[in-house]
This record gives C-alpha cells, sequence and structure tokens, in this order.
C-alpha cells in the first residue's frame, strides 16, 4: 500500500490554511509591529526597535502590574483549582457519599456557562449595597464582613481569583475523577492488608498514580490562566486602578484607545513566554517524560 | 468502630452538600431575583418573590435583542463547529496515518495553538487585510481557526486507535482515498466527533472575546456580547439583569443536560489518555 497516495497531504490543507492565517500569522506580524510605533492617529508607522520592550520592563511601570498580576493570578488559581479540583474528586469517588452523581453535576455546571455570564452574576452577586453576599452576611449577624468585595483596593484581586476557582474548579475535579476511577482498587485491596492507613494509601498509591493528571490540569490551568480575559473584563475591567489588570485586560485597552504598538507588545511578551515553555507542555500533554 | 464510621460520613456529606450549595446558591438567586419587581430586586436574598413577575421575561427579549443575538450565536456556533469537524477529521487523518517528518511537523505546529496567545491586535490587521473583520463569515472562520488546535489534538490520538488494517483491506478492495475516509473512517469518528460538536459548540457559545474585537455592528452580536452590553445599559434593574443572565445560560444547560455523557467523556479522554 502506497502511505502517499492513501493518505493524500492536501486533506490537511484546511485546517493548516486558517490555522495558519488566523492564528500563526498575527502572532508573527504582531511581533514586527512590537518593534513599531503602529498607532490609530497615524498613518506612519516607524521602526522604534526595542523601546515598547523597555517600557514595559524599566522602572514600575503600569505595565509590570499587568504581567506581575498575570504570573500571580496564573500560579494562584492553578494551585486553589488543582487542590480544590482533587478534593472533591476524592470526596466524591468515597462510597460514603450519597447522591454524588448529582452533587458531581452539580459542581461541574459552571463549567458550561461561558466566563463572561459567570463574572456578571457575580458582579450582582458581590455588589457592596445591593448584594447578595453582603445582605447574606447582614442577615446572619456578620455585619462585620461585609466588605466592597471588587472595588477594595487590596481584595479585590483575591475577589477576582476566587470566583474563577468557583468555575474552574468543576473541571479540573471531572479529569481528576476520571483518573481515580482508571486506578486498579485491587492496589488498594492489597495495601488494606498490609495495614496502609488512608494518608499511606493516598501518599504511595493514588497520588503516584495521579501525577500525569496533575501535570495535565497544571497546563490547563496554567494555559488558561496566562491568556485569562472574559473573568476580569467582567468583574472589574482591571480596577480599581490597576489592581486587578492583567496582561489581556491592558491589551483590549490600548487596543481601544489606539495605542496599537503598546497592545501588540504586551501580547508579544506572553507570546515569547508561552514559546518559551511551550516544549514541556507539549510534551506533559502526550504524557512522556520531561526529559530536558 | 461502627460509631464513628457513621460519624465519618455523616461530616463527609455535610461537607460535600456545603460544597454544592456554595456552586448552587449564587444560581438560584439569581433565578429568583428574575422573577422579582425592581425594588424587590434591589436587595437580593434567598426569599422568594412576593409577586412573580413572568413579564420581566418578556422585556428582556423586545429589549435585550435576544432573538436577534440567539440566532447569531446559533449560527456562528453550527458553522464554525460544522467547518472543524470537518476540517479536523480530514487532516487528522492523513497526519496519523502518514507520519512523515513533514507531517509530524504540520501537526506539532497546528497543536502548539492550543497553548499560544491570539495576538488580537495584529489578528485585526489580518482580518482587514483579508476583509473578514465586522462579517459573520470572519467571526465563523476565526472561531474555526481558534479551536482547530484542540480538536485536532482529540481526533489525532483517536485515530491512532482504529487499526491501520481497516485501511489496507478497503484499499485492496479499490476504495480511492476520498472513498476510504468517507466510507470507512468517518464513520468509526462518530463518537469522537459527537464530543467535538458539543465540546466546540459550547467554547463558541460562550465567547466573548472575539465578538468583542471584531464584531463592531450589534446586529451582529451574539448572546454574550448582547448579555455584557445588557448589564451595563440596566445596572440599575437587577431583576431584568438577572432574567437576561437566566435566558443566556438556559441554551447551554439545555446542551449541558443531554450531551453530559459526551462532554463528561470527551474532557476525561482529552486529559487522561491524551
Amino acid at each position: 500500500m502506497n502511505v502517499k497516495k492513501t493518505y493524500p497531504w492536501y486533506f490537511a490543507l484546511g485546517a493548516i490554511i486558517i490555522y495558519f492565517i488566523l492564528c500563526f500569522l498575527p502572532g508573527v506580524v504582531g511581533l514586527f509591529y512590537s518593534l513599531t510605533d503602529w498607532n490609530a492617529y497615524s498613518k506612519e508607522v516607524n521602526y522604534i526597535g526595542f523601546k515598547n520592550y523597555l517600557d514595559i520592563f524599566k522602572g514600575n511601570s503600569q505595565y509590570g502590574t499587568f504581567i506581575w498580576n498575570t504570573l500571580t493570578f496564573t500560579l494562584v488559581t492553578t494551585i486553589l483549582k488543582t487542590v480544590v479540583g482533587l478534593g472533591m474528586a476524592l470526596l466524591l469517588t468515597n462510597k460514603l457519599i450519597k447522591l454524588s452523581s448529582f452533587h458531581r453535576m452539580v459542581v461541574f455546571s459552571p463549567q458550561v456557562m461561558s466566563y463572561l455570564v459567570v463574572g456578571l452574576v457575580f458582579k450582582s452577586l458581590l455588589h457592596p449595597s445591593t448584594g447578595f453576599v453582603n445582605n447574606f452576611l447582614a442577615g446572619v449577624g456578620l455585619e462585620f464582613m461585609k466588605r466592597n468585595w471588587l472595588t477594595d483596593l487590596h481584595l479585590a484581586f483575591n475577589t477576582v481569583m476566587t470566583v474563577d476557582t468557583w468555575k474552574g474548579a468543576g473541571y479540573i475535579m471531572v479529569i481528576m475523577i476520571a483518573a481515580l476511577q482508571s486506578i486498579s482498587p485491587t492496589y488498594y485491596e492489597a495495601a488494606g492488608i498490609d495495614g496502609a492507613s488512608y494518608w499511606h494509601k493516598f501518599r504511595y498509591i493514588t497520588f503516584p498514580l495521579l501525577k500525569p493528571i496533575i501535570i495535565n490540569a497544571t497546563i490547563l490551568n496554567v494555559t488558561y490562566g496566562l491568556r485569562v480575559f472574559d473573568m476580569v473584563y467582567a468583574l472589574t475591567n482591571g480596577g480599581p486602578g490597576n489592581a486587578t489588570g492583567v496582561i489581556n485586560t491592558a491589551v483590549y485597552k490600548e487596543f481601544s484607545r489606539g495605542n496599537y504598538a503598546m497592545g501588540t507588545t504586551l501580547s508579544s511578551v506572553l507570546f515569547i513566554f508561552v514559546l518559551a515553555i511551550l516544549y514541556f507542555i507539549i510534551k506533559a500533554m502526550e504524557n512522556k517524560e520531561v526529559d530536558a | 468502630m461502627k460509631a464513628k464510621k457513621t460519624v465519618g460520613a455523616l461530616v463527609m456529606n455535610i461537607a460535600t452538600w456545603m460544597i454544592s450549595l456554595v456552586v448552587l446558591i449564587p444560581l438560584v438567586v439569581v433565578l429568583l431575583n428574575s422573577f422579582k419587581t425592581q425594588a424587590e430586586s434591589n436587595s437580593m436574598s434567598l426569599s422568594l418573590p412576593a409577586q412573580w413577575m413572568f413579564e420581566n421575561y418578556a422585556k428582556v427579549i423586545e429589549q435585550g435583542k435576544l432573538i436577534g443575538s440567539f440566532l447569531n450565536s446559533f449560527l456562528y456556533a453550527t458553522c464554525s463547529v460544522t467547518l472543524i469537524i470537518i476540517l479536523v477529521a480530514a487532516a487528522a487523518f492523513v497526519l496519523s496515518r502518514n507520519t512523515s517528518k513533514l507531517n509530524r511537523f504540520m501537526y506539532y505546529f497546528i497543536i502548539a495553538g492550543i497553548a499560544m496567545p491570539i495576538n488580537n491586535v495584529a489578528l485585526m490587521e489580518v482580518m482587514k487585510i483579508t476583509h473578514l473583520v465586522n462579517t459573520r463569515v470572519g467571526i465563523i472562520l476565526l472561531y474555526a481557526a481558534v479551536n482547530i488546535p484542540l480538536s485536532l489534538f482529540l481526533g489525532y490520538g483517536f485515530i491512532n486507535t482504529i487499526p491501520k488494517e481497516v485501511d489496507e483491506a478497503a484499499v485492496i478492495d479499490g476504495c480511492t482515498p476520498f472513498m476510504l475516509f468517507v466510507k470507512i473512517i468517518l464513520p468509526l469518528l462518530k463518537p469522537i466527533l459527537s464530543t467535538l460538536f458539543i465540546l466546540n459548540f459550547m467554547t463558541v457559545w460562550n465567547d466573548f472575546t472575539m465578538p468583542l474585537y471584531f464584531l463592531s455592528n450589534s446586529d451582529q452580536w451574539p448572546m454574550t456580547l448582547a448579555v455584557y452590553n445588557f448589564f451595563g445599559a440596566f445596572e440599575r434593574s437587577w431583576n431584568l439583569v438577572s432574567a437576561d443572565i437566566v435566558l443566556t445560560l438556559l441554551p447551554v444547560f439545555i446542551i449541558f443536560i443531554l450531551g453530559q455523557k459526551y462532554i463528561v467523556g470527551g474532557i476525561s479522554s482529552g486529559a487522561v489518555k491524551g
């Protein structure tokens, strides 16, 4: 059988062309534009070298805050979602839990909602005077815990990350449940006969066998976290001040101001960063040992 | 010992209920709020509406341009998902069967898109040059492009589970490549294609970023952008905002309940088997 003839290359052409033009090309074009002063107000585009990058990384610019926030967001939500997701998966695969498939469905359900709508739901629930959360706290006598959840400079970012975890943890839970169910019960039986405690079983059986999945979940969470936009845009739009601004909300802001060069430079910073870790991401996705 | 176990089970069940309530209560509050009068909805609570205002929904459908935006969302999702499925099935088929160096490169080149961020500012320039900006065709092609990488990754993994002997037998019987693909391979791909259909449908339905950048005409807006705008315009009327949110969530929840098997199965197989 002639492999080349049986599997003609042009079958893949459609996917490649459309992906090349609309995903890859903008990334590369964006890199070139990041070296210019491209903006909405003049037709001329001049080469200015690495000035945009220097503006981002020099001193205490607001852009530094956006990059720092993006990294914080990625790290914190990844850890929260993994811990909460794994905890719920362990709980909901326990035989002592009643109605576990109902609970699984409930915890997973935010996953099918759009980030934007979840953002809007919580924006209304967390409204300082009319929102449900503050009303509820006052109602049960915890008046002192009322906060300006989304407008307090020190609190807003934590609120955003918590809401994001509320939405995303169910997804990680589903993945973890699938992985837990693929572990053969004979391991646990054998360990039980040897007198292993619950903790020992988790530490020496469950955890090592879950490792590939935890790596996968981490990849999912990290690539999501670095690119986060909808959730922050809906909840706070980067405010108060720049307290909750991340790279992609900043890109949109620069874009709407006509400051295209800065928008594309910020995007390019993210592009280069992900490119640098891409090898590890793809290796991990294919469940292979990372050997580099 | 037995008493201790019962107490343990009780504690665990209570903890589970607490977690489920944390997820459910926000949604229930919004649902209840959508039936209240404006005055009552101004202090959000878990209480039942004093007076059930079903007309909130009629008002929202009219003022929020919901029917038009629903049709837009539906159009974008169905068209782009159909395109994704055709392109991905064909590409996954040849790329996984003929693993030449070039094909390996092409495969990795595309699935890199799972992680790579999109440069929306530069994409605007590309969309302008190709005359795709502010057009329905443009947004459909764009949705296809950004969702191809993950779909290809899942489809590729699935085709590898179909034995190559199937192809060989078909070729010996005189199948052309096109017939082999349409008559033999496609029917075998049905499970993964159903999963891709539902997952991509929900991704496209829920997307907000693409229309925000690339559709400036409100007649072309999908539901997410329409609800966001409605939220901005009616921020004082929480009852109407809630009703709008409920209506936006309804379609995906229906799909979720009908297609739960494919959604959960697709997510799990994507991550567990890779």
